[in-house]
């Protein structure tokens, strides 16, 4: 199509226009994403000799690959992050299937409301929800000793598991929301053709439904195992000393230790961590960043 | 000995809440031939189809494909293809993979049938277009495509629904006559639905003409043309003048009839019909002549006069929309070939007649009921 050729000052005009409405986004970006790195950037790079004296270093970065404790919890978040976002899949697909293909209208909207309204509740008090069901003196213990299956109440919080049914819990909406777009948007005909063919349940949602939903599916992994790696209520809380999060690292070096270069190294090493499994996600999947974040 | 038809349908019926979609239809189709249903939107022919496939389960009845009834049998396990109306191509699959699905499902190893793939684009004409991406081909090509996938399969049927309705004009004629093409080269029995009348005649051996989930008709495309069974099908099939009136006389095969503004006409009797009866009469636009005056018409024929209202130039499908002088009917004739009257205005006064045999009147259906 033809664009009319637009005077100049019109086009300064919108230029300006585009300008003022970005500006708010902007500044938050400078001020409180771009500004900080910064600083947090520099901090971790250099070294206390002596009061108010420092040096430029790597001496904090080395002492994350030199103690084995760090590096451990390192890992463990990655895996445990990893493990939270698959099975947050597992469970929002068949959630996200059924209000994409099956319900309709109402039922869509009421299934998806149903999604949301655990959000409605902060945070905190969501976990400390899960803390009040799963701990000795609570509700599932007591009901398991009732049903007879455990002679004691069972201690259910500070298991791993726990740690990963609290993630889940937390990161479902934001799995089933890519996902949702993206199973609405596959032609029904499709699946019907697939099934006319010979296909069978399997094989259409290996070669049909999860090559259409691909951008869907990578949208939401990232986005939960980004929450899910920088998540501190959730560990701690259902964990607690056991749980062994990096975030809770970084805490540590920042709150109690009073150590921030050290904190903002481990922060800066958490970013690395979370846009490496970024990168290789997008690379093992086959999906281009920019495709993805349309779906998000 | 007559051989098992592929399809057969015997006594099917749909219902959906209080709708009728299918009621209690029973027909066959012979091996190796074009079928089509013909009907308006909302005539219940998708649904009619869709229980062939198995995506429908019927109410009643029973259908049996190759001879084999087919109640309980799921749509991937039937010996039945379906071409998509919007031809549900996928588009994560290369051209040749989109071929080579159903084999892969089947169990086919990856070479022979990568090998098979190309060989059947090959011989619907897309011979090398394999490792293309589905949306790089015209809409001819995917239509092609959509047959390969499925003919690969050597179904007993290919189910086709109105494949042809997203294409636009000068594609849809141009792949009409590739349709029939390839019906006649694979031999298989084709059953294809369509509200496209002309499609329907052009590329049928049989068409059931459909209507509130009913066949009005079931014949071939001339039976269907030249001798309606009721005033539905000559309606819709094809173009035709239609007039409201009553019966006047009935003289054995033939009836006088009166429209509402008194005009008077004959046309064949087709159904009973009595004196004082609501019918409606159907007359073609090419089974009338045109005169300048009323000499030009052969002698014996009522000689009508109208004027005209305008002149519908369409090539060899001219027309002229005229209006009956007394009764103000709007009346479509046919132009001559020859070029004569292209040069009618509007406003003109001209005489017309037709061969009562040839125009024919049905028992009103309100009457009929």
């Amino acid at each position: 199509m033809p664009v009319p050729e637009t005077p100049a000052t019109a086009v300064g005009y919108r230029r300006l226009v585009l300008g003022l409405l970005l500006a708010p986004a902007l500044l938050w970006l400078f001020a409180l994403i771009i500004l900080p790195h910064l600083d947090l950037a520099l901090l971790s790079f250099r070294e206390r000799v002596a009061p108010r004296e420092y040096v430029a270093s790597l001496a904090h970065y080395r002492t994350f690959f030199g103690e084995p404790l760090y590096w451990h919890v390192f890992v463990r978040t990655a895996m445990l992050s990893a493990l939270a976002t698959a099975l947050t899949l597992l469970v929002a697909f068949p959630i996200a299937w059924t209000i994409a293909k099956l319900a309709r209208g109402r039922m869509s909207a009421l299934l998806f409301v149903v999604c949301l309204i655990p959000f409605w509740v902060s945070e905190t008090v969501r976990t400390l929800g899960w803390m009040i069901l799963l701990r000795e003196s609570g509700v599932l213990p007591a009901l398991l000793v009732h049903l007879g299956l455990t002679a004691q109440p069972v201690e259910l919080l500070y298991h791993d598991a726990t740690i990963l049914v609290g993630l889940v819990y937390t990161s479902l909406l934001f799995m089933v929301v890519p996902l949702v777009g993206s199973l609405e948007s596959l032609d029904n005909s499709l699946i019907e053709a697939a099934y006319d063919l010979g296909g069978k349940g399997w094989s259409i949602l290996r070669a049909i439904v999860i090559p259409h939903a691909a951008p869907g599916i990578t949208a939401g992994c990232i986005v939960v195992f980004m929450l899910t790696l920088g998540n501190y209520l959730t560990p701690t809380l259902l964990g607690g000393k056991n749980s062994q999060w990096f975030t809770e690292q970084i805490y540590t070096q920042f709150i109690t230790r009073f150590n921030w270069e050290q904190g903002a190294a481990f922060g800066f090493l958490l970013l690395a961590l979370s846009t490496a499994m970024v990168w290789l996600g997008l690379k093992i999947s086959g999906q281009r960043f920019s495709d993805v974040m349309r779906r998000a | 000995m007559v051989a098992t038809p592929d399809l057969e349908v015997r006594a099917l019926a749909k219902r959906f809440a209080t709708h009728l979609a299918v009621d209690d239809l029973s027909f066959s189709v012979a091996r190796g031939s074009f079928f089509s249903i013909l009907g308006p939107s909302g005539c219940g022919k998708t649904t009619l189809l869709r229980m062939i496939a198995g995506f429908i389960q019927p109410d009643h009845g029973d259908i049996a494909i190759g001879g084999r009834s087919m109640a309980r049998v799921a749509p991937n396990r039937r010996p039945v293809n379906m071409v998509f109306q919007q031809l549900a191509l996928f588009p994560m699959m290369s051209v040749a993979q989109n071929v080579a699905f159903g084999l892969a499902r089947r169990g086919v190893g990856r070479a022979e049938r990568m090998r098979r793939a190309e060989a059947m684009l090959e011989r619907v004409g897309l011979g090398g277009a394999g490792g293309k991406r589905t949306d790089e081909l015209s809409g001819g090509q995917r239509q092609r495509v959509a047959i390969a996938r499925s003919m690969i399969l050597e179904p007993t049927l290919l189910l086709l629904d109105e494949p042809l309705g997203a294409l636009d004009l000068k594609l849809r004629e141009h792949m009409k006559i590739e349709l029939k093409q390839l019906q006649s080269a694979f031999g298989t029995t084709f059953v294809y639905i369509t509200h496209d009348q002309s499609e329907a005649l052009v590329l049928s051996d049989h068409v059931g003409v459909m209507n509130r989930g009913r066949f009005e008709q079931l014949g071939t495309p001339q039976e269907l043309y030249y001798a309606p069974a009721t005033p539905f099908v000559a309606g819709f099939v094809g173009d035709n003048n239609r007039l409201v009136g009553k019966a006047l006389a009935v003289d054995g095969t033939l009836v006088e009839l009166a429209t509402r503004g008194g005009w008077v006409v004959r046309a064949r009797r087709k159904g009973a019909i009595t004196a004082g009866m609501a019918v409606e009469a159907f007359i073609r636009p090419e089974a009338t002549l045109l005169g300048r005056t009323s000499a030009d018409l052969p002698a014996g024929q009522i000689a009508h006069a109208g004027e005209v209202i305008s002149l519908l130039f369409d090539g060899a499908n001219s027309a002229v929309l005229l209006r009956e002088l007394q009764s103000h009917v709007e009346f479509r004739i046919a132009l001559p070939q020859t070029g004569a009257y292209a040069d009618l205005q509007a406003g003109a006064r001209i005489c017309f007649s037709f061969d009562p045999q040839r125009a024919i009147c049905f028992p009103a259906p309100d009457a009929r009921a």
